[in-house]
């Protein structure tokens, strides 16, 4: 019973979003807030995503997110491969380097990389936000991998060296294959951070060109104050792909979510 | 074998990108965070050198401390609120049906944006359509709070909906933790003749103290560098009555255009954040030593 209520108190609000999505004001103000609304009004959505820039920001998020996750996962995946299997004097201090990467604030960071991507011309460029979520999110990959990469059987490599085969043959088609499945939990950890990141882009992004969806709806939202239907779509548009991967892959996430911080 | 496992050329390769890409956006910056704060800069121009100037200054600015103990309590709320998710994920870890899809449900506020957050919570605390007055007003309440417009309870306004949003996070980490302990050590306790609060305080507690102090660093250091909601929902308003250290540093350096003094506390902030994580795995260590079996 009790669990029931915790369960109704996270969700509620969620629900509350849904209805008012689909109400105009007239019905937000006078219906009671958890009635259906009397015809459901698509055409706020129509509205937010025909008027708006919400599209291009819809596509920049899937861009920035997309390209983040397969480079931060290939590189990590290249870091703990090295520090994991191979023999070399300093692995211990490279990944002691990158887990204390995991303790640091971002806002402690935020003004030297504005400064330095003024300088290299990459302000207002989607390479600025893809790079930096690519370095903020290899510690907490890398750790994530570490725990499967210490598991894998080494007999696998010796085989593969005594056929001849060489070490990047071996990284790309035997090693990585085998990492598959922590390998979509980390890349789902990293897509969740990643779509909803907002601090790096309202700072490094200006234009509404490259613009991702939760800034992009923060600066929407203003032009419809007053519009509650408009910013009840607005709002949903941009949680329901994440909310459709949730109830997709749920069983990774959860499995992501305890393998990376647990053994922090 | 060993020759090829060992070529350094390789080991270059594959750890030179991710290393130089960690060394140039997170350690370099946090080194010049330390030194920019020396400067008198207003981020186009040119930096002036003034010693400690900035620091010292940030000892005597009231709006700073004031920043900082929002800060603190709301690491203070967020430490406590570990104690409820905890009960929540021990009733969960006893064997109730339906406990995947409850901690699936628990964990949905988590996946969202801080600012679709902030954005619906601003509704549901608006002063005449929110639901939040509405219920008020419904159960007889005449004249509810203004919720984010009153200095007095803004803080506590801003505080729920963090609770909300990460309480499904700690409670799935609680849940896994309590799910890893032995069987056979809960039904030995059983058997001695311990009722379930006993085996709940006695056993499965200091087993799973390691992940407890794990998720007080996260939820402290969390709470000392929290910033999105509160950046949208009132921009540290009213009166700086919700100010926390992030948002602060944020607004010197990007409104005030003051980015000497915003890089003296964005180091702060860090210093802060690593000495805390420190003092929490040094005050906790003898603890977990003692239950070690």
């Amino acid at each position: 019973m009790f669990l029931l209520i915790v369960a109704v108190v996270q969700i509620l609000p969620l629900i509350w979003l849904l209805f008012f999505s689909l109400k105009n004001n007239q019905e937000v103000f006078n219906l009671p807030p958890l009635a259906l609304p009397t015809e459901p009004k698509w055409e706020n959505y129509v509205k937010v995503w025909t008027e708006g820039n919400i599209g291009q920001y819809f596509f920049n998020s899937v861009f920035v997110t997309g390209s983040a996750v397969i480079l931060t996962v290939l590189l990590a995946s290249f870091v703990t491969f090295a520090i994991t299997r191979m023999k070399w004097r300093f692995n211990k201090l490279v990944l002691g380097l990158f887990m204390v990467g995991l303790m640091i604030p971002v806002h402690s960071t935020l003004i030297p990389l504005f400064n330095f991507f003024l300088n290299v011309n990459l302000m207002d460029h989607p390479l600025s936000i893809i790079l930096t979520y690519t370095a903020f999110n290899l510690p907490i990959t890398i750790m994530i991998l570490l725990g499967f990469y210490y598991t894998l059987p080494r007999e696998v490599e010796e085989a593969a060296i005594m056929d001849g085969c060489s070490i990047h043959r071996m990284f790309f088609q035997i090693i990585l294959p085998m990492t598959a499945p922590v390998l979509a939990t980390t890349a789902i950890i990293n897509m969740i951070y990643n779509w909803n990141e907002f601090v790096f882009v309202n700072t490094f992004i200006s234009s509404d060109k490259y613009k991702t969806l939760t800034v992009g709806i923060q600066n929407f939202i203003g032009q419809y104050s007053t519009d509650w239907g408009a910013i009840g779509a607005t709002l949903m548009i941009s949680i329901i792909p994440i909310l459709i991967v949730f109830f997709i892959l749920s069983n990774r996430i959860v499995e992501g979510i305890t393998s990376g911080s647990v053994k922090g | 074998m060993d020759r090829v496992m060992s070529d350094k050329k390789v080991i270059a390769l594959y750890v030179l990108p991710a290393f130089l890409l960690l060394l140039i956006l997170v350690y370099v910056p946090i080194v010049l965070t330390g030194y920019y704060g020396l400067m008198n800069w207003d981020g186009i121009g040119e930096m002036e050198f003034i010693g400690l100037s900035n620091y010292i200054a940030l000892l005597s600015d009231s709006m700073f401390w004031r920043s900082a103990y929002h800060s603190l309590l709301l690491a203070v709320f967020s430490v406590l609120s570990l104690g409820a998710y905890l009960l929540v994920s021990v009733i969960l870890a006893g064997n109730i049906k339906g406990a995947n899809l409850f901690r699936k449900i628990y964990l949905i506020p988590m996946l969202l944006s801080s600012v679709a957050i902030a954005q619906l919570w601003m509704r549901i605390y608006h002063p005449s359509s929110g639901v939040m007055n509405r219920f008020l007003t419904a159960i007889g309440i005449e004249n509810p709070p203004l919720w984010l417009a009153d200095s007095s309870i803004v803080l506590f306004a801003i505080i729920i909906p963090i609770i909300w949003q990460y309480a499904g996070f700690y409670i799935l980490i609680y849940y896994a933790a309590l799910k890893n302990i032995p069987n056979e050590l809960v039904e030995a306790a059983r058997i001695d003749g311990a009722n379930p609060w006993q085996i709940a305080y006695k056993i499965k507690l200091p087993l799973i103290s390691g992940v407890i102090k794990v998720t007080i660093v996260l939820a402290v250091v969390g709470s000392l560098k929290y910033f999105d909601l509160i950046y949208v929902m009132t921009e540290g308003g009213p009166n700086g009555a919700s100010e926390v250290m992030a948002s602060y540093m944020y607004k010197q350096a990007f409104s005030t255009n003051d980015f000497g003094y915003g890089s003296a506390i964005g180091f702060f902030l860090l210093v802060i954040c690593l000495v805390v994580t420190w003092l929490i795995r040094k005050v906790t260590a003898s603890k977990e030593d003692e239950v070690q079996y």
